[in-house]
């Protein structure tokens, strides 16, 4: 067993070596290196298709390594029917893409660190979806936001690229603190942090008062990841990407985290009203939001882009509808559309990149130079359409199956899913066979057939997505019904076949193939009145967005005024009555302050005379006739306080205050010269009166604040510690140093860092007005 | 300040101090001194010794950027702490030998390379801030 284990946290660390790999193999190979780079993701499929035969029995797999055991922190995996198809559908998708980005990225001079974003978050997405542990889903949620604004915002010298890149990562990343803040309330609840225990908290959980809090902040990390509405908006921007980066992440992958969520807590969080309500209400709402500007679009990845939100607002809708149904109409659903819509990307990308253009309205009677192209561009249709015997029918199928009923809630819903995936079949066929057809358009490349790495990815899925329909029986056993299990909460079956069966589901299919085909023939019309409704509402969230954004840059300038005016005067100010309050305020309000000290009867000459060399310091500071001389006498004090010390027996105190003394008044008259300050202090008496009561008042409660202290009852418990061990375990007798370089070694590490950088700031501040002078 | 005693003087007197800092950071364990204030030692005989000669004959003498000393003496006190992985003890934890050189016994510690960081990074950071407002607008 610990050999698998081992195997399977190899399996987890692949993408990531392979990210490491990828530049350098890259220089050496060109884009072949797709072929050795694609074997990493085809191994881990392999590595977990293993455990198919044991998902698919109704067993569970659990391991890992314990991480922070104080906190119960672990890393480890659950590899369920619902994390296993996950799994599969990450690698195996994984595998074509990179073939795919080898053809696709052909001589792109950063192909190489293409290659190694990619594996990054295939790394993060197979981390994502296998997390038991709460926090490591958090952390591998992030990386995939993190690594999806690198892969957005590749093309970066583009300004669009770069706003898409960073709307992805405020939207997702924003949505991730959300998911943080539910897991920690999750683990307070429960006391658990692994999703494999916290299964059988469901009562509790759903019972608790903070089932509602909980709720709204997972909604929030699941709907602004799976780009619900009105959270879509960043989805159709992120097309910005190169083609194999919407196909992977935008649509098999990433977006599919939100509902990955849901589903995995849909065991101990659903079934609840306000589940029940507000998952299918959001999810319809965004499955018409989505199919609605679908239409609009004539852009073949935007169309595709809106589809995918529709279809994610569909997925949402079936998770949170509340019967076993419906459940397995959802695992079905999100395996047919990874397939299929993972191809179509390809495709459009494959169109894009032999052409030159993407618009399906300058695109036509392609069939010819590109048969390959559209034989896979059909197949992927045929499924996205929902016709038999392919994967999508089935889907389909179960999905009418499950949400047809009497009453009014599942009317609604049925006629949403019936709306929305009519026009979704138009989309489907728009995008499928629009290019194809017809008579050949000139286009700004000669079109011809790509080469094999692109169109073997597609071709593949599309593939796939009929051989499952066909062999649907086998299928359900090994995929969809551990999957159902998985998000149910208990073992389910599903049969549905490519055979049609007379029932309300096929006459709601045969409708909505109906609709979709007249959509299809009437699509200018229908584009023309898609664009009209959203002109008219004119304001969307991608602008809100925008205002957003423009908000707080605003907001934060006026703070930063506010607080930061770049005079130095004012920040001195603020540091000394804040450090004056500090003092006297506590004492004040506690009524502790210091009894008066008794002065010692027998005082020896030589004390009496330094403490009156050091006040004779200060009165000599204030009536200095010009600055260099109050800086100078300053160090008269500073050199009586470190006499003080060493006739009190601090000799390491005093050698340092003697030092710092020394140079501080050498960085002072520096600091003098270079600020270009006038010999004397020209202000008038009343501007200098504030400074005295704010000088005098820091000087008054460090005075009292020292008293209270050495009136304190002294502990001497360290202080007989140190002495007795310095010498014997730390070999050295100076106590002093031996606390600082070895007891306390680690404090000294994190000051002399602090010195350092300290260092390096001010050098830099000098740095700076020097070259703003010049 | 160009008095010519005090440039003549500065350099032999920049040399001992910084010959009594070494020794101050050497004998630091067992008396009063240590890595810290050796450092500061140090860096007031730089101060002379640009005060009297000018900045650029520090910078000379230094040969190293002095931020890039501090960097150094960081790098070695991690350095210092991180030794006691090989001896299968916590972070920072002393490690002693005394290997007899010239029939001395000299005993060397990784609390002795840390205070040694700690000096360089003293040195390396003040120096760097004294020089460059020593430079004024020319530099």
């Amino acid at each position: 067993m610990t050999g698998t284990m081992g195997f399977t946290l190899l399996a987890f660390c692949l993408p990531f070596i392979g990210a490491f790999v990828a530049p350098f193999l890259t220089r050496l190979l060109g884009h072949n290196a797709a072929w050795p780079l694609a074997l990493i993701p085809f191994a881990v499929f392999l590595h977990f298709l293993g455990f198919n035969a044991d998902i698919a029995d109704g067993r569970i797999v659990t391991g890992g390594y314990m991480w922070v055991p104080s906190y119960n922190v672990s890393f480890s995996w659950l590899i369920d029917g619902l994390s296993l198809t996950f799994l599969l559908l990450i690698s195996g998708i994984g595998t074509l893409i990179m073939l795919y980005a080898g053809g696709y990225l052909k001589g792109h001079p950063q192909q190489g660190r293409f290659f190694s974003f990619i594996l990054m978050f295939m790394g993060a997405m197979l981390g994502l979806v296998a997390s038991d542990s709460f926090l490591m889903l958090f952390v591998f949620w992030e990386l995939t936001s993190i690594t999806s604004f690198l892969l957005i915002g590749f093309d970066h010298a583009r300004e669009a690229s770069r706003r898409a890149a960073l709307q992805a990562l405020i939207v997702t990343g924003g949505g991730g603190l959300f998911l943080l803040a539910g897991l920690l309330l999750l683990w307070d609840v429960t006391d658990v942090t692994q999703f494999s225990l916290l299964m059988s908290f469901g009562p509790e959980l759903r019972a608790s008062p903070f089932y509602l809090a909980i709720l709204f902040l997972m909604l929030g990390g699941a709907f602004t990841k799976s780009a619900q509405f009105p959270f879509h908006f960043w989805l159709p921007n992120a097309m910005e990407a190169p083609t194999p980066v919407s196909a992977y992440l935008h649509s098999a992958t990433m977006v599919k985290a939100g509902v990955y969520l849901l589903m995995r807590l849909n065991p101990v969080m659903g079934g609840t009203p306000a589940w029940e309500t507000i998952l299918p209400a959001i999810g319809g709402l965004t499955l018409l939001v989505g199919a609605v500007l679908a239409i609009r679009q004539t852009d073949l990845k935007l169309m595709l882009a809106y589809t995918t939100v529709a279809s994610l607002g569909l997925l949402v809708m079936l998770t949170g509808f509340g019967s076993e149904h419906a459940i397995a109409a959802a695992a079905l659903y999100l395996v047919a559309h990874s397939l299929f819509k993972g191809a179509l990307f390809m495709v459009a990308g494959l169109i894009d990149h032999e052409t030159g253009t993407r618009d399906v309205t300058k695109l036509g009677g392609l069939r010819r130079a590109m048969p390959i192209t559209f034989l896979a561009a059909l197949l992927a249709a045929l499924s996205m359409g929902g016709l038999p015997p392919f994967f999508g029918f089935l889907a389909k199928e179960e999905i009418y199956a499950a949400l047809a009923g009497g009453n009014a809630r599942a009317i609604a819903f049925t006629t949403t899913a019936v709306l929305g995936n009519a026009l979704m079949f138009a989309v489907a066929f728009a995008v499928a066979l629009k290019p194809f057809l017809g008579t050949a358009v000139a286009t700004p490349k000669r079109a011809h057939e790509g080469p094999a790495l692109l169109w073997i990815g597609p071709l593949l899925l599309a593939v796939k997505g009929l051989a499952i329909g066909v062999f649907s029986g086998l299928a359900h056993v090994l995929l969809t019904a551990p999957l159902a299990s998985a998000i149910a909460g208990t073992p389910q079956t599903i049969t549905i076949s490519a055979v049609p069966h007379m029932g309300i589901a096929l006459y709601l299919s045969l409708l909505t193939v109906a609709i979709g085909v007249f959509v299809f023939l009437k699509l200018d019309a229908a584009r023309a009145a898609a664009d009209r409704l959203i002109e008219d509402i004119g304001w969307g969230p991608d602008r809100g967005f925008d205002q957003a954004m423009r908000g707080l840059v605003r907001m934060a300038t006026r703070v930063t005024r506010l607080t930061q005016p770049g005079l130095m005067e004012i920040y001195v100010t603020a540091t000394f009555v804040v450090v004056a309050l500090a003092l006297l305020v506590p004492p004040a309000v506690y009524g502790e302050w210091p009894r008066a000290p008794v002065w010692p009867a027998d005082m020896p000459f030589h004390e009496l005379a330094v403490m009156a060399l050091a006040a004779l310091g200060i009165v000599a500071v204030l009536m200095a006739s010009n600055r260099l001389t109050a800086i100078v006498a300053l160090g008269i004090q500073g050199f009586c306080v470190a006499m003080l010390f060493l006739l009190f027996g601090a000799p390491d105190l005093a050698f340092t205050q003697f030092m710092i003394e020394t140079l501080s008044v050498v960085i002072l008259a520096l600091a003098m010269t270079r600020l270009k300050l006038t010999p004397r202090d020209h202000r008038p008496l009343r501007e200098k009166i504030p400074d005295a009561v704010i000088a005098t008042a820091c000087g008054v409660g460090f005075a009292l604040y020292l008293l209270r202290v050495t009136q304190g009852r002294f502990d001497s418990a360290l202080t007989d510690f140190f002495n007795l061990y310095s010498k014997t375990i730390a070999h050295g007798a100076n106590v002093v140093n031996v606390i600082i370089v070895d007891f306390r070694g680690t404090d000294t590490l994190g000051e002399i860092a602090v010195v350092m950088v300290t260092g390096l700031a001010i050098l830099s501040l000098i740095r700076i007005r020097k070259g703003r002078r010049a | 300040m160009n008095t010519l005693i005090f440039r003549t003087v500065a350099p032999f007197l920049t040399a001992l101090m910084v010959l009594f800092s070494l020794f101050v950071l050497l004998r630091g364990h067992n008396e009063p001194g240590g890595g810290f204030i050796g450092g500061l030692i140090a860096v007031s005989a730089l101060a002379i010794f640009g005060i009297a000669n000018g900045i650029a004959a520090v910078r000379r003498a230094l040969w190293f950027h002095p931020m890039a000393i501090s960097a150094f003496g960081l790098f070695i006190a991690c350095l210092a702490g991180l030794m006691s992985i090989f001896f299968a003890v916590p972070f920072m934890t002393g490690l002693w030998i005394t290997p007899v050189i010239l029939g001395v016994e000299i005993p060397l510690s990784s609390v002795m390379l840390f205070d040694t960081g700690v000096y360089l990074v003293v040195v390396g950071s003040i120096t760097s801030i004294a020089l460059a407002l020593e430079a004024g607008d020319d530099a």
